[in-house]
This record gives C-alpha cells, sequence and structure tokens, in this order.
C-alpha cells in the first residue's frame, strides 16, 4: 500500500511525530511505501537541523532525517508554517534577510498543494497530531 | 494530480483561537479548492466557534475568522456541514453562524463521512 502522513505536531510536545516516526518505520518494514511526508502546523519543527536533545533522550529531527535519508522519502515542510516559526532553508533566509538558516537536508519547503497531492495520489493519508 | 475529482472531507473540530489549528485548517481547504476536487468541510466539536457571527479578536491581535470564512462559498465550497448536535451542546443555532451551513445529525454525519475518498481531519 502506498501512504502519505501529515504530521501535525512538534517533537517533544506531543506523541504525534514520534508515532509518525514509528508508523513510518513500521509500513516500510512490512513493504509499504511512502509518497510524501507532509510536516503542517507546528510539525515544521521535526526539520530543524539544530535540535539538540538530552543524550538519554530519543533524538527525532534526527531519527527522521535518517529515515528520509535512507529510504529517500519525499519530504514536505509548508512554507507557510514554517516561516512563520523560524523554520528556514538558505534561499528563504536570503530572501527575508535572516543572518541564518535552519532546514535540515532531505526536507523541501513547499505549499499546501503537497498535501492534497499526497491526499489525491496515495492510496491512505494518514494525520498524525491534532 | 489525478484526472479525476476525489470526494475530499476536511472536519475542523477545534476552536478558533487558543491554537492555530482552525486558522490552519481554513489555510488547507482554501489551499485544496485549488485543485478542483469535491471538496467538502465540517465542523464538529468545539469547531462549531468558528462559525460563530460579531467574532472580534482586536484585543488578542489573532486574525479573525470569521472574516475569512464567507469567502468559502467565492471557492466554490459550498458543501458546509456543522454537527447539530455539537451546536445543541453549545447551546448555539444556525442562526448563530456567518455562513449557511446545513446542519446534520450524528447519523448523517457518519454516512457522510463514509461516502468520502479522502478525510483530512483538523
Amino acid at each position: 500500500m502506498i501512504f502519505s502522513l501529515a504530521i501535525y505536531g512538534a517533537p517533544y510536545s506531543s506523541q504525534a511525530s514520534d508515532s509518525a516516526y514509528r508508523f513510518a518505520t513500521a509500513a516500510l518494514a512490512g513493504g509499504h511505501s511512502i509518497y510524501r511526508l507532509f510536516f503542517y502546523a507546528d510539525g515544521v519543527h521535526n526539520a530543524t537541523r539544530l535540535a539538540a536533545p538530552p543524550q538519554d533522550e530519543n533524538n527525532l529531527p534526527r531519527a527522521w532525517r535518517q529515515l528520509i535519508e535512507a529510504h529517500a522519502i519525499d519530504s514536505v515542510v509548508c512554507i507557510a508554517s514554517a516561516l512563520r516559526r523560524g523554520i528556514i532553508n538558505g534561499e528563504e533566509a536570503e530572501r527575508y534577510g535572516c543572518d541564518a538558516d535552519n532546514l535540515a537536508g532531505g526536507f523541501e519547503v513547499s505549499g499546501l498543494g503537497q498535501l492534497l497531492d499526497a491526499a489525491v495520489r496515495c492510496d491512505r493519508l494518514i494525520t498524525f497530531g491534532d | 494530480m489525478s484526472a479525476k475529482a476525489k470526494k475530499i472531507l476536511v472536519v475542523s473540530s477545534h476552536a478558533p483561537y487558543g491554537k492555530s489549528t482552525a486558522r490552519e485548517s481554513l489555510d488547507a481547504v482554501l489551499a485544496a479548492s485549488a485543485y478542483e476536487q469535491d471538496l467538502q468541510l465540517l465542523f464538529v466539536g468545539d469547531g462549531v466557534f468558528q462559525l460563530l457571527k460579531q467574532q472580534d479578536t482586536s484585543a488578542t491581535g489573532a486574525k479573525n475568522l470569521a472574516a475569512t470564512l464567507p469567502v468559502l462559498p467565492l471557492y466554490d465550497i459550498n458543501d458546509i456541514y456543522v454537527h447539530q448536535q455539537s451546536l445543541d451542546q453549545r447551546q448555539l443555532t444556525a442562526a448563530d453562524l456567518v455562513l449557511e451551513v446545513k446542519c446534520l445529525d450524528s447519523r448523517q454525519v457518519a454516512a457522510l463521512m463514509d461516502r468520502q475518498e479522502i478525510i483530512l481531519s483538523f
């Protein structure tokens, strides 16, 4: 089956992102494929490359990065949600005159159309978070 | 995007303020309207508060949702549903709302969801 995941929760604030990660891992291990991960609202915080959680806690942003890289998963961060929350890539940082960027590799910024595209194209779209 | 329009229901169940979910669900609806799908919108639970007339956000700095919701018909979104029991529980009626909506009882909500190909939940 072809899944897409919509993730609305920030790492550490809610269970949503962790559950989504575990679902994605299990789906891939079960021979399913993932068409797209779409990070929306607070979910965009999963895409920072600057998270530095304590050593004895899961590093969820890093785990996402590794999963995305290992399986070449199309991973989209909603640009409107991201810019509001200070998640920004180099190009946008330059456009808005920010002095740094923090979007991790493997993620791209794009619009809500990518959520709709995912919903329409895959067999199941699963939402994590509220 | 596939050629055949899919039946998509957006379910909005959060109060308009205090959390960005309601506003971001509306953004998703407006974006979705550009993709020529069969788009429908359902307000349940505290989501019905989004539709209240006379919302005043001047004291909080939040964007007024009641000012944006009336544009939905301009985006060709005319199938707007409200869960009747959610209204009743909050002592509201359809007359309190900024949009013309179709009120559905719980059984009809279940039937509506059953007819969809995709449900986006907010």
